[in-house]
């Protein structure tokens, strides 16, 4: 019997591994982005005029279809998870910086002037004052930047399978077997749906400060 | 003290928010620091704790540079509040007020209970303890933030506009907290505002800064508002301020009338004794006042004219004496004890005298009545 | 050799100019899918949008709807499609329109939801029709954040547009995927740099659209 969840065999992972791989080759950059992104927001907010020019670059960065940009570092990586990482950290990277600017930004002058005269330092009013008012914006961009890096992953099965839940595309096409793509455009959606939910419930658990209010986001 | 010493400070673009200012700020008072925008005021402040670093002249805090000190301790020890509170939204209010103590070493107990006595003494329900602050209204986050600034319990306090962005019965509220909390804790204050009645009302001196951040006039607020030193503080006094002087102005001396005093179930001999007064005051059993009456007619208390509103010698100024003989439809003011019983009537000629006598003595003994 | 001499080459390739493989060909199949995405989604997304923000109801329903495009992943649709359809634009229409509703329609309903109360209420106190006091008064204010979910859409759209190619269909897409399969990097730069340019014309042409259409009074919220 061929179930929902067997997979060919020349995909070489189980739905499981599939999965597994799907979350690593997503994840992982998201991650990295996020990592470079706070120090580069931070530096966005101490100093005015670095700000344009890092919109400007990560606009045209992001304007870059993933998948030439996949076929660009072949030449570096060879047809490997980095390959498709690499783009999918940079996707992160602009969505992130510019909702941790304005995250950042949005804490009251007041409350700057008031850690400022209780003698705070620098860094610890960074970590201690705008890092946590700043947090329900840098959830706002992980949200989006783990949602579109999962769809993406899928895409890097058209440099030599490295799409994880996306190579089951290729044999759904040569194959024709359409639950298989099913299979493969329903299990990344709820992965994405979950990871979102993740998101959010993480969100509430680290603003109980924020006004309940039922937005769409 | 306080001592500014010839401090300018002026702007890479040249503006200069504060001219050779010298201010001497005394120890346990309220100083209050009043202009109009664009006077340097909120910069004077924040010279003090080092917000701001001046361009040229010095301040010392008892006698010390606060250059020497380094910039964190000296913030610490220094309570600051601002307009709109400026608090830490992410935190409930027990751990914003536990700030600074916190900042300062204390264990995470010992500033919680600290805490806890704070906001009993601002007058904050213990409940609101595991808020946030968006569920504060505008009055109560104020309190926070006065809270927070008396935390580790510092020598002096800087309060920039504090009670601006609040409704008047609040900030009338509030004021009041803060005299009341002032004369128990006795605080080196530095009170910035642009409300010149509020200035009169909480300073015990009052610094009128002009635009371009010079100093028009440092004076108690008596003295400001009987002899302003020029035109421009004349003028930001306001067009009243002989009688808003007159709430410096104690009520205690003013001769009292008892004649014209009668219960409602007075016998005609009694009333015969009140006949020579234009107007009788009518009072219930215990002494209250009730309302006027015409003498030589029968007292029925229905009919008797509104009383308007007393004051109390021991407590009011001349300003509320006069205020209730004004408003009084005979023209008398209606004095009063604590109980509210009548003590006895002051006719508007007689608070006029008053009036005039207490200029004659002006500035030498008027004071601590407000 | 760089990826500015590939773009070099690429372009400075008179072979590339012309024809149905020709830059303008593909340049304007390109434009062609991308609208006819964007214009349907717009169809989709504008009008819920707007309903739902001018009651401030539906919110919870919009979110999951808007979640829930933004996770199914439009290369994996775009594949399930031709399964499905065989070869054609549709397969391709869908996952772009799936991609694009979302922006929209999350952007539109924020918008109208968070303006200022108090022109609405006067608004209604002078006697507006609701479609009236939406039209005249939310629609202008809230005109900068709709820009904004419409532009977020279009370069989302014109990237991934791209894909047409995977299943036999021209634009931008088709050096890139070419590119790849007979390994020639300068059409895959070209081609990205093609599709990149793009995107930040349309981000031009945003720009000139909100200078446009924006009240000076209300360019501050953007």
């Amino acid at each position: 019997m061929n179930g929902f969840f067997d997979l060919p065999s020349d995909l070489q992972y189980s739905y499981a591994g599939l999965v597994g791989l799907h979350l690593r080759e997503a994840l992982i950059p998201v991650l990295a982005g996020l990592v470079i992104a706070l120090p580069l927001a931070q530096l966005c907010v101490r100093f005015r005029w670095v700000y344009p020019p890092v919109l400007g670059l990560t606009t045209v960065l992001y304007s870059i279809p993933s998948l030439a940009f996949f076929v660009v570092l072949i030449d570096y990586f060879g047809q490997s998870e980095t390959t498709v990482m690499i783009p999918l950290g940079v996707y992160s990277l602009v969505v992130l910086v510019p909702g941790i600017v304005d995250g950042v930004r949005s804490v009251p002058r007041e409350t700057l002037a008031a850690a400022e005269a209780m003698g705070f330092g620098p860094l610890r009013r960074y970590l201690q004052v705008q890092l946590p008012i700043a947090a329900p914006a840098i959830i706002a961009g992980l949200r989006v930047a783990v949602i579109s890096s999962l769809s993406l992953v899928s895409v890097g099965m058209l440099i030599g399978n490295q799409g994880a839940l996306g190579n089951m595309l290729y044999d759904a096409s040569t194959y024709h077997l359409p639950l298989l793509a099913v299979n493969s455009v329903l299990t990344t959606a709820v992965l994405g749906i979950l990871a979102d939910a993740l998101l959010v419930l993480v969100r509430r658990l680290l603003t109980p400060w924020m006004p309940r209010k039922g937005a769409a986001r | 003290m306080i001592r500014i010493d010839a401090v300018t400070k002026r702007y890479d673009d040249g503006t200069v928010a504060v001219d050779r200012l010298s201010l001497d700020i005394p120890d346990r008072a309220i100083t209050v620091l009043v202009g109009p925008s664009g006077c340097g005021k909120t910069t004077t402040l924040r010279m003090i704790n080092r917000m701001v670093e001046p361009t040229e002249g010095g301040i010392f805090l008892d006698g010390a540079d606060i250059r020497r000190q380094p910039v964190d301790s000296l913030r610490r020890s220094m309570g600051y509040v601002i307009q709109n509170a400026g608090l830490f939204q992410h935190r409930t209010i027990l751990d914003n007020i536990a700030t600074v103590p916190r900042l300062l070493g204390w264990s995470k107990q010992r500033a919680r209970g600290r805490a806890a006595e704070l906001m009993e003494r601002v007058g904050l329900d213990a409940a609101l303890a595991r808020r946030y602050p968006y569920q504060l209204s505008g009055g109560q986050q104020q309190r926070v933030g006065v809270a927070r600034a008396l935390a580790a319990d510092p020598p002096v306090l800087l309060m920039d506009e504090p009670f601006s962005a609040v409704d008047p019965m609040v900030r009338k509220g509030l004021q009041d907290e803060l005299l009341r909390i002032q004369a128990e804790l006795g605080k080196t204050i530095v009170f910035v505002t642009h409300d010149i009645d509020e200035a009169v009302k909480l300073g015990t001196m009052v610094a009128v800064l002009r635009e371009g951040g010079r100093l028009a006039q440092f004076a108690p607020p008596v003295e400001l508002l009987s002899a302003p030193a020029d035109a421009f503080v004349e003028d930001f006094l306001g067009a009243d301020r002989g009688i808003r002087r007159l709430s410096f102005f104690p009520s205690a001396g003013l001769p009292l009338e008892t004649a014209p005093l009668v219960p409602l179930d007075a016998d005609a001999e009694r009333l015969a004794a009140g006949a020579d007064a234009p107007y009788l005051l009518v009072t219930d059993a215990d002494g209250r006042p009730l309302g006027w009456a015409e003498p030589g007619r029968p007292l029925e208390r229905d009919r008797l004219l509104d009383h308007g509103r007393p004051f109390r010698p021991g407590t009011d100024s001349l300003r509320s004496a006069l205020d209730g003989a004004v408003l009084s439809p005979t023209g008398w003011a209606v004095a009063v004890d604590g109980e509210g019983r009548a003590l006895g009537v002051v006719s508007q000629r007689v608070i006029g005298d008053a009036i005039r006598a207490a200029h004659g003595r002006a500035g030498a003994d008027a004071g601590a009545v407000r | 050799m760089n990826v500015l001499d590939l773009v070099r080459a690429f372009f400075g390739d008179g072979a590339h100019w012309h024809g149905y493989d020709g830059i303008p060909a593909r340049l304007a199949e390109h434009v062609t899918y991308s609208l006819a995405a964007l214009l349907l989604a717009a169809v989709i997304g504008l009008p819920v949008g707007l309903v739902t923000g001018h009651y401030g109801r539906g919110g919870n329903a919009l979110a999951l709807i808007a979640t829930a495009g933004r996770a199914l992943p439009s290369f994996g649709l775009l594949v399930l499609m031709v399964l499905w359809t065989g070869l054609g634009l549709v397969p391709v229409m869908i996952p772009l329109v799936v991609l694009a509703v979302p922006p929209i329609l999350v952007t539109t309903y924020e918008a109208v939801r968070t303006l200022d109360p108090s022109p609405v209420d006067a608004a209604r106190g002078m006697g507006m029709s609701e479609a009236r006091v939406l039209f005249r008064v939310e629609v202008p204010v809230a005109l900068p954040l709709i820009l904004s979910g419409l532009r977020t859409a279009a370069v989302q759209i014109i990237s991934t547009a791209t894909i047409a190619a995977y299943v036999g269909l021209g634009g931008l897409g088709r050096y890139i995927i070419d590119g790849l399969y007979q390994r020639d990097y300068e059409k895959v730069v070209g081609g990205a740099a093609l599709v990149a340019s793009l995107a930040l014309s349309t981000l031009a042409l945003f720009w000139a659209a909100f200078r446009l259409t924006v009240s000076r009074g209300v360019r501050a919220r953007a």
